[in-house]
């Protein structure tokens, strides 16, 4: 009889951090010792704490191990399993308070947590559906299938006020109508797997540890707006994500869950995968559709509107990951309990993935109307190495930077639109004063020049000069009337081009001129970067404090570094490369950035 | 079923249009222009250079007016302030990845991104940027794509891919690396273009044109050794007086051969001449090949642009083409032969100068096995556009220009001859002798066939003559001759048919006078050129190529008879298989 369970983490972060070989190890370890019958290995999805990965949770004490190795594989087995004693050590530290071990759901970091869409991720073994159905898997489909009407189930998305979490926030209630409307033979439902933005990973998580949430909602969705055929469109990057689909698919079928006469009601569903080929238009909807008919992922203008006329010109309707991840639960739980979270316009909750300077990268969902200092502060964990908080980034290449004064504004769709930037899908990057914000804005516009599909002049050649102005400041040759100049190119770009890619691009550059325009100012008009990042304003010398150690003459790379022993050295600017090496290596605090 | 209509509202004024019209085509109806580049009706339609913004009611944001569609009451704005700023901006942004070199560029005063610079007062150093290094591409025989005057329309690629369902350039890359190019950017040259030029008249700047060889002709000119003859194609005369801001579809045959005088060509003759020649010989092999067992159907090889299709993409139908060569070459061959020996002039000093409505003209003129007298058949083949130059260059006024005459006696011809210019022409001219050769009489009822005129693509009929159901076909755009070849290929029976290259036949071919795509989406273009034609023919006083008396006395004198082994030596050629890839 199995007495206890290891669950390991398996997403992709602590894939890369040797997770499958830590689970390996405990297999070998628990049976050792003798334990195989009273011990299972579980491999997860994602728990969300991906800063402190692998993580390991031993069931049922629910003790949370953190940065686990292999070598502390058999002490966990040998301490914990056998003799009942947690290994204090490889605890997450948050999860002990004083000598009191919390439930992980009292830890700062999911203390304020609610999560639906990830409900699953880092509790079952996503490559079993038995799992999944014993967490109420299925069920709602059977519900839908066998006791409720289409329009029953079209009515209760709406009022659950589900809006869409790929970003633009749609009522997904009303997307469903308006395919339910279109009369067709031929329907199709997909799912916008193609997650783009830089530092977003809420829908991979998803995918990866636990693909028939995403399967059961298109089902559903499928039988709401009478669709035939569903695709899943996923982005090539995702290898794991794909197979664990790919099995998902695979198990539902056996199980009559998806195909043909599903559960026995005559109601018949097929899904295919399709893969992105590396594009981050074809996140864009009508790019991805065309994509799938085998033409080059270019977005088309709308109307008409792919839920009248879509996928081979039938209707479509697409949905993102997470969207689909919270409906099953809407079906199970009813429309007033996913509208009871949230604010009034904005219901239910929000997976973001939290990036850059902050203690606790990882996943985290969170009820709408969360203020972005809890998010930051409380679950974050703050900003490390007790640097000072500059500002977040949300809604990646489309967003815009959010300062300090803001921290207090509740999440929700329309808040971070009237504080210019926007949801997105939920990738929060967190910025501290070591950050440039010009240079944000360029990193930005770098991807967006390079994401570009080139179809239309506003996006193709404006993006390019607009990053061009912006490499032109930074590298401390732009002047007053540029800033001018990239604003108005900002909102022409903005309001002409055909696709939501080439509209937000130049939120970075309007956000960051509005907030932190005194940073554009120093960049032209004092030629310094107050920051330090930007290289060609970044001088560096050596002061008095210089011993004459030669440790940073002899590590610099261009050998600009000149001085004899026990003597103040000198850094040649001509040669000078600015990497900073030395700044970072010397013991003296003798290397001055400027 | 009649379609809805919707009434809207295009700056104030109403019109009524039907469901599914865009607000494009509204404004149209309503007689309001809305400025495009990347538009080209039917053809091009994607909505990507931001030109044809504007303001419609209901609409997020600014919308493109090609692509979006009206719906009832809708209200747009097609000229504010707002739009103006936009439309500048975007050709601003243009400009500044743009070869601005306007003065020397071929285009200058017909390219359409220059004229709307020009009237929305764009600065074309707005981004003092300098565009990369673009592809310079004139590996081709008939013409030059100079990427770097490119706008990325993808108009060419859609004439290319959709009209002419070939598809040898497409997009390569993506973003701002885009560029229009060949699969792996191979010279043009080396891939399986037919050098229709349909892509050149598709284009709006000077990205694509033709390899200009009026040097080369004002070089012979000047030349005293040399005995410089022209002969202009059927289909010059309805299109050339275009160049010159003419009404189209007027026909200025006089003032052509007039201008031909004036330039100093030894001889003004007439292509027209070789035409009404082909037809009796391929009448002559057309019968033939029913009489004996000869493949059939006998497919017409006028149109070299056709002739380079079904060599690189149906070389399985190359035994179904005539071996006459066409009007062009036959023209040539006759000068360099029949007309040099009895004139006493040494091939070697005749520079043969054609006009044409074809760059795939340039490539025929280079094909092997087209020199009957030893040289080539034909020396210089220019397209309408280049001899429009010509005339400008030597500051000849053509518009008032009065009637002038083409030389005897290669310059007499039938109605039959100066229809070849409109799709169906070569087949009906065709009909006219076959008819009077089987039924032995001169019927005045099997004059007009009506049923392979008109523009469709596709056009078929049967016509009882001496007994025999003769089934012809008639196919324009290679797009619309691979659907008649599968057709055959599938078993269907057909006797003749006619395939032009262009869409329309040479009246639309690609060295025809540039028309912007305002022309060429709103303007009945094909209809109003051919009707010059048609109306030419009917006012002939012969109408059938037979009998053209200096036709008659040609083979009295030197061919002996129609399919003679002299005519084959002189007036027929052979193809060559080419590979696709």
């Amino acid at each position: 009889m199995i007495r206890s369970q290891v669950l390991c983490c398996t997403g992709t972060g602590c894939s890369s951090s040797g997770s499958h070989e830590l689970a390996a190890e405990m297999e070998k370890q628990i049976a050792a010792a003798g334990l195989t019958d009273e011990v299972k290995v579980v491999k997860t999805g994602c728990f969300g704490l991906c800063a402190l990965g692998p993580i390991m949770i031993i069931y049922p004490e629910g003790t949370f191990y953190s940065q686990v190795k292999a070598s502390d594989v058999k002490e966990i087995v040998e301490e914990h399993l056998l003799k009942g004693r947690p290994v204090k050590r490889l605890i997450y530290s948050e999860a002990i308070e004083k000598d009191r071990m919390l439930s992980l759901s009292d830890t700062p970091f999911y203390k304020k947590q609610k999560r639906i869409a990830l409900r699953n991720c880092g509790v079952i073994n996503p490559e079993n559906i038995d799992e999944y159905i014993a967490m109420d898997g299925y069920l709602a489909l059977e519900k839908v299938l066998t006791t409720m009407k289409p329009e029953e189930v079209i009515k209760t998305i709406l009022d659950s006020g589900l809006r869409g979490r790929g970003g633009a926030g749609f009522p997904t209630g009303r997307k469903w109508q308006f395919a339910a409307a279109s009369v067709s033979d031929v329907k199709y439902v997909c799912c916008n797997a193609d997650e783009g933005d830089p530092g977003a990973f809420m829908d991979r998580s998803v995918l990866e540890g636990d693909p028939h949430a995403v399967l059961e909602a298109m089902t559903i969705a499928a039988y709401a707006i009478g669709g035939t055929h569903g695709y899943i469109y996923v982005r090539a990057e995702y290898p794991i994500a794909v197979r664990r689909l790919e099995i998902a698919i695979k198990q539902a079928r056996e199980y009559g869950l998806l195909g043909d006469n599903i559960m026995g009601t005559g109601f018949s569903f097929e899904i295919d995968i399709r893969l992105g080929a590396g594009a981050f238009v074809c996140g864009e909807e009508t790019a991805l559709l065309t994509s799938i008919e085998g033409n080059r992922g270019e977005p088309r203008p709308r109307p008409p509107f792919p839920a009248i006329k879509g996928l081979f010109g039938k209707p479509t309707m697409l949905n993102n990951v997470e969207t689909y991840a919270n409906v099953a639960q809407i079906i199970l739980n009813g429309s007033e309990w996913f509208a009871s979270m949230g604010t009034e316009k904005s219901k239910g909750t929000k997976v973001f993935a939290l990036g850059g300077k902050i203690t606790n990268t990882g996943l985290v969902e969170v009820p709408m109307g969360t203020t972005l200092r809890e998010i930051i502060e409380d679950i974050g964990g703050g900003v490390p190495n007790g640097k000072k908080f500059k500002a977040a980034q949300t809604g990646g290449p489309s967003g815009g930077c959010i300062p300090a004064q803001h921290l207090d504004t509740p999440i929700d769709y329309e808040n971070l639109i009237a504080i210019g930037s926007m949801m997105g899908s939920g990738g929060l990057i967190v910025m501290d004063e070591d950050n440039c914000m010009v240079d944000i804005a360029k990193f930005f516009l770098e991807f967006t020049v390079d994401e570009s599909c080139g179809k239309c002049v506003p996006c193709r050649i404006g993006t390019k000069r607009l990053y061009q102005m912006l490499e032109k400041i930074t590298s401390g040759q732009g002047t007053l009337e540029d800033l001018d100049k990239m604003e108005a190119l900002c909102h022409h770009i903005q309001q002409n081009s055909l696709c939501a890619l080439g509209q937000t691009a130049p939120n970075p550059v309007l956000s960051t001129l509005k907030y932190f325009r005194n940073e554009y100012i120093a960049h032209v008009v004092d030629k310094k970067c107050p920051a330090g990042v930007c290289k060609a304003l970044v001088t560096y010398t050596i002061n008095d404090n210089c011993k004459g150690c030669t440790l940073c003459a002899r590590n610099c790379p261009t050998k600009a570094i000149t001085g004899a022993i026990k003597e103040k050295h000198v850094i040649d600017q001509t040669k000078c490369v600015k990497c900073g090496l030395c700044f970072a290596n010397c013991k003296f605090g003798a290397i001055e950035k400027k | 079923m009649e379609p809805k209509m919707l009434n809207v509202k295009i700056d104030g004024i109403s019109v009524s249009v039907p469901e599914g019209s865009t607000v494009l085509e509204a404004a149209h109806a309503a007689g309001i222009k809305i400025p495009t580049l990347c538009y080209l009706k039917g053809v091009n339609e994607v909505g990507s250079c931001r030109i044809c913004v504007v303001e419609a009611t209901g609409a997020r944001g600014l919308v493109a007016a090609c692509m979006h569609p009206v719906t009832e009451g809708m209200e747009v704005k097609t000229n504010t302030a707002k739009l103006q700023k936009a439309r500048k901006g975007t050709l601003e942004l243009i400009l500044s990845n743009h070869n601005k070199k306007c003065l020397s560029c071929i285009r200058s005063g017909s390219c359409e991104l220059q004229g709307l610079c020009h009237e929305y007062g764009v600065d074309e150093d707005k981004y003092s940027t300098v565009p990369d290094e673009t592809i310079y591409d004139d590996s081709a025989v008939h013409m030059v794509r100079d990427d770097s005057k490119c706008i990325l329309c993808r108009r060419c690629i859609s004439a290319c891919e959709k009209v002419q369902d070939i598809g040898v350039i497409g997009l390569v890359n993506r973003g701002f690396d885009t560029h229009v190019g060949t699969a792996f950017d191979r010279p043009l040259g080396d891939v399986s273009c037919v050098s229709c030029g349909q892509c050149i008249v598709a284009c709006p700047t000077g990205a694509l044109h033709e390899k200009d060889q009026t040097d080369e002709v004002f070089a012979a000119l000047s030349d005293p050794e040399k005995f410089v003859v022209i002969f202009p194609a059927p289909s010059i005369r309805a299109t050339l007086g275009e160049c010159f801001d003419m009404p189209i579809g007027t026909d200025v045959t006089g003032k052509m051969a007039t201008s031909m005088r004036r330039l100093g060509f030894d001889r003004v003759f007439d292509t027209n001449f070789s035409a009404d020649l082909t037809i009796v010989e391929e009448a002559h092999e057309l019968i033939d090949r029913v009489s004996n067992g000869g493949t059939l159907p006998l497919i017409t090889s006028c149109s070299p642009g056709w002739i380079k299709f079904c060599e690189h993409y149906y070389p399985e139908m190359i035994p179904n083409l005539s071996s006459c060569k066409s009007p062009q070459q036959m023209f040539g061959a006759i000068v360099k032969t029949y007309y040099a020996e009895k004139n006493n002039i040494d091939p070697k000093n005749i520079v043969c100068v054609s006009v044409m409505p074809c760059t795939a003209k340039k490539f025929e003129v280079g094909r092997p096995d087209q020199d009957a007298a030893g040289v080539p058949d034909v020396d210089i083949a220019l397209t309408t556009r280049e001899y429009a130059r010509m005339v400008k260059l030597a500051g000849i006024d053509f518009v008032n220009l009065p009637d002038g005459d083409f030389d005897h006696p290669l310059g007499s011809s039938t109605g039959a001859a100066v229809i070849f210019g409109a799709t169906g022409g070569v087949m009906e001219a065709a009909l006219r002798t076959a008819v009077s050769t089987l039924t032995g009489k001169e019927d005045d009822n099997m004059v007009v066939f009506n049923e392979v005129r008109g523009a469709d693509g596709v056009k078929t009929a049967t016509y009882k003559v001496a007994g025999m159901d003769i089934k012809v076909g008639v196919a324009s755009g290679t797009g619309n001759a691979r659907k008649l070849l599968e057709r055959v290929k599938a078993g269907e029976q057909f006797h003749f048919i006619e395939i032009m290259c262009c869409p329309g036949g040479c009246i639309n071919g690609g060295g025809q006078p540039q028309q912007s795509a305002e022309v060429r989406s709103w303007t009945d273009l094909i209809g109003l050129r051919s009707a010059a034609l048609y109306k030419n023919d009917a006012n002939k006083a012969i109408r059938r190529s037979h009998q053209n008396p200096d036709i008659i006395q040609l083979y009295k004198e030197y061919l002996e008879k129609p399919g003679s082994h002299k005519a084959h030596e002189i007036l027929h050629t052979t193809y060559i298989a080419r590979k696709k890839f």
